[in-house]
């Protein structure tokens, strides 16, 4: 909640900074000069100032929460409590006798061993307590152990700090919540603070390291590299026989009755199932090798890039068709010259979607089984908690799909510069 | 027999949900050699319809169209088209697109160029010959259209309401064009247009059709496209026959049209 506050907030104040405060640059072209703006989708320009607060304000965010050292001290969310903490609890005998006595807590960071400090035990039959309980942990403390008069001698607790506290309630402490058990133990959850302990989010230098270091040292006999070689190199292959075989079904879809017929049912029930689903049938049939992954994304591509042709070729208008054929082309002219260049426009769309949906098919199909690539890292990662790894991978596996797609818009500029020209 | 002979032409039809169209019925004539003929009528009369029988893109259900003595069977080099618009390819420049037939019959490299060149300069766009197709204006395209018609060297030209999707100033200059070439090249050319007044300018002969069946309805001789050849077309239009003609064939043409929408409140009621 109060991360989703925070950027609501900044995402207005800085609407109001950068829009009405800062006056930037004035532009002079026609589409600074509409006056109606609201509802003309072509005069709504991406503004590249909220472009990048947005970034930084994601990694600002994920810095505040989780302590980054990246970010001075004041921006940090406070952290979770940790050192000395202390409380005082009352024990009652059935007589109705009380006796008060302290315990000392030291709360300490998770990945450090420490050991109880010393603790005068002081006067009356209820002594002091000393325990530890790791920062963002909590811990069953039994105070009356070293008690005169124990739970077997019918003392039970009944306040802590001066508050009354029952068997399922609790006592908000300087340094934590104080809790009894059904039992009549006392519990203790030292102040967690607002940030995320690392082994939910860890900080992005901590994400930063771990690239670092898995670029050099490899995870799971692989480098890194090889992880995300292979996953690419799947996609590549499978995208690869998919449009060898879908672009001439496509066209022959596209140009033949028998042909449209034949295969309308076949390509009409493929396209609807995900990729995803076919999984566990390429498992079973191919086992979870590069054979199984590379049906996988060839199954994925086929039918996208099948029906990217047949669109192609029912999309060329009927009087490109005739004028080729009145200035005396053959078919199979009309096919190199006509058909071909008029449907590539669509086929490229086709490849563009084709790729996308490879990508995420190949994380998902190494996620369930596989010994090398992007999606096999993060789920071994997640096995073991390493969420850094798996963020790692998340943003890796981002970032290599978002080349993929600019890649093929680039591509699609340079070879087919006649797109919506027609 | 040299020319283009359309002999008894019926076209019929089954529509997809039960009845038929008689789209043409018992179309006849005869287009001597480098004859200039516009097709008028209101929508629905089958002039597009017939234009694309003698073509080749359709089979008529009776009749035949005979040209130079053999009978029309599909598309042929012999018989150009010019559509209205959005027939270039987008995919080739200027000079590719004028280039395309005699590159598709592999005519030697250098005698195409010269070809392509003499064209670009007869239609005007000397300048825009490596351009792609989709960089110039409306009426510059309309050119390309005719200088890749011509490259062909068709013995027949057929003209889908080329001008029908320009600017009136742009149009007028691609009349004055299309008489300039049909003179210099003695081309047999049909025409087919929506403008009474283009019919009347760029036709030696005006063919009046009606609708439903597609018939021929009435046919003219006229003297504007000589008269026009290499004049300004204003000046015809000023012609005291040229408003006669004008004022006949529209009376013609809104009386056909007042009979359909008569015809359709009758069934309507």
């Amino acid at each position: 909640m109060i991360p989703l506050l925070i950027y609501v907030a900044i995402f207005v104040v800085s609407y109001y900074v950068v829009t009405k405060v800062i006056h930037h640059a004035a532009r002079n072209d026609y589409t600074s000069l509409k006056t109606v703006t609201f509802g003309d989708e072509s005069a709504v320009r991406p503004n590249r100032t909220a472009s990048v607060i947005s970034i930084l304000t994601l990694f600002l965010l994920w810095g505040m929460f989780t302590g980054s050292t990246l970010l001075p001290k004041f921006l940090h969310m406070p952290g979770p409590f940790e050192g000395l903490a202390t409380f005082d609890y009352t024990a009652q005998l059935p007589d109705g006798q009380r006796d008060t006595a302290t315990v000392t807590v030291l709360v300490h960071p998770v990945d450090q061993e420490v050991s109880a400090p010393e603790v005068d035990l002081g006067d009356g039959w209820a002594k002091n307590d000393s325990a530890t309980i790791g920062a963002w942990r909590s811990g069953l403390i039994r105070v009356d152990q070293n008690d005169e008069f124990g739970r077997a001698d019918g003392a039970e607790i009944v306040a802590v700090n001066g508050e009354q506290i029952v068997p399922g309630g609790s006592v908000q402490t300087d340094f934590g919540r104080v809790g009894m058990s059904p039992k009549g133990t006392l519990t203790f959850e030292p102040a967690k603070g607002w940030q995320m302990e690392p082994i939910w989010l860890p900080a992005p230098e901590a994400v930063a390291a771990r690239v670092a270091e898995i670029a050099r040292e490899g995870f799971r006999g692989s480098t890194l590299w090889e992880h995300l070689g292979y996953s690419l190199f799947r996609v590549i292959i499978g995208f690869f026989f998919g449009a060898l075989v879908g672009i001439p079904l496509g066209y022959a879809m596209g140009l033949s009755d028998w042909f449209r017929g034949w295969f309308d049912p076949i390509v009409e029930f493929m396209r609807p199932v995900p990729p995803l689903a076919l999984i566990p049938l390429v498992i079973i049939w191919a086992g979870i090798g590069e054979t199984g992954k590379i049906i996988l994304l060839f199954l994925a591509a086929l039918w996208i890039m099948a029906i990217a042709a047949r669109a192609g070729v029912s999309g060329v208008k009927i009087s490109k068709v005739h004028a080729a054929y009145s200035l005396g082309a053959s078919k199979a002219q009309i096919m190199r010259h006509v058909i071909i260049p008029n449907s590539l426009p669509e086929i490229f769309t086709g490849a563009r979607v084709a790729m996308g949906v490879c990508w995420g098919t190949v994380v998902a199909a190494e996620l369930v089984a596989a010994e090398k690539g992007a999606g096999m890292m993060i789920m071994v990662a997640s096995k073991f908690q390493n969420t850094d790894i798996v963020i790692m991978g998340i943003i890796l596996i981002g970032i290599i799909g978002f080349g993929i797609d600019m890649l093929m818009r680039w591509a699609e500029r340079i070879l087919v510069p006649w797109k919506g020209k027609g | 027999m040299s020319g283009l002979a359309i002999e008894k032409i019926s076209m019929r039809f089954d529509l997809p949900g039960g009845g038929s169209v008689q789209a043409l019925k018992d179309v006849s004539l005869h287009l001597k050699e480098g004859e200039l003929m516009s097709v008028l009528g209101p929508s629905g009369c089958g002039k597009t319809t017939l234009l694309n029988i003698v073509a080749g893109f359709l089979a008529p259900t009776e009749g035949q169209i005979v040209m130079n003595g053999h009978t029309v069977k599909g598309p042929d080099a012999e018989r150009g088209m010019v559509f209205q618009q959005g027939a270039l390819f987008e995919w080739m420049s200027v000079r590719e697109n004028v280039g395309f037939g005699p590159r598709m019959k592999g005519m030697p490299k250098p005698e195409m160029a010269g070809r392509v060149d003499h064209l670009l300069d007869v239609v005007g766009l000397q300048d825009f010959k490596d351009k792609a197709v989709y960089e110039l204006s409306g009426g510059m395209q309309q050119r390309v259209a005719l200088a890749r018609c011509l490259a062909n060297d068709p013995d027949v030209i057929l003209m889908d309401e080329p001008l029908g999707a320009l600017d009136a100033l742009t149009r007028e200059k691609m009349q004055s064009l299309v008489l300039k070439l049909w003179k210099e090249t003695g081309k047999t050319i049909i025409l087919i247009t929506h403008s009474v007044e283009e019919a009347l300018l760029l036709g030696e002969r005006l063919l009046v059709m009606a609708p439903r069946p597609g018939r021929i309805h009435k046919e003219y001789r006229l003297p504007f496209a000589d008269l026009g050849v290499g004049q300004d077309l204003r000046e015809v239009k000023k012609h005291p026959d040229f408003a006669v003609r004008r004022e006949e064939i529209l009376a013609m043409i809104w009386d056909m049209e007042e009979e359909i929408m008569g015809r359709m409140e009758g069934a309507g009621a």
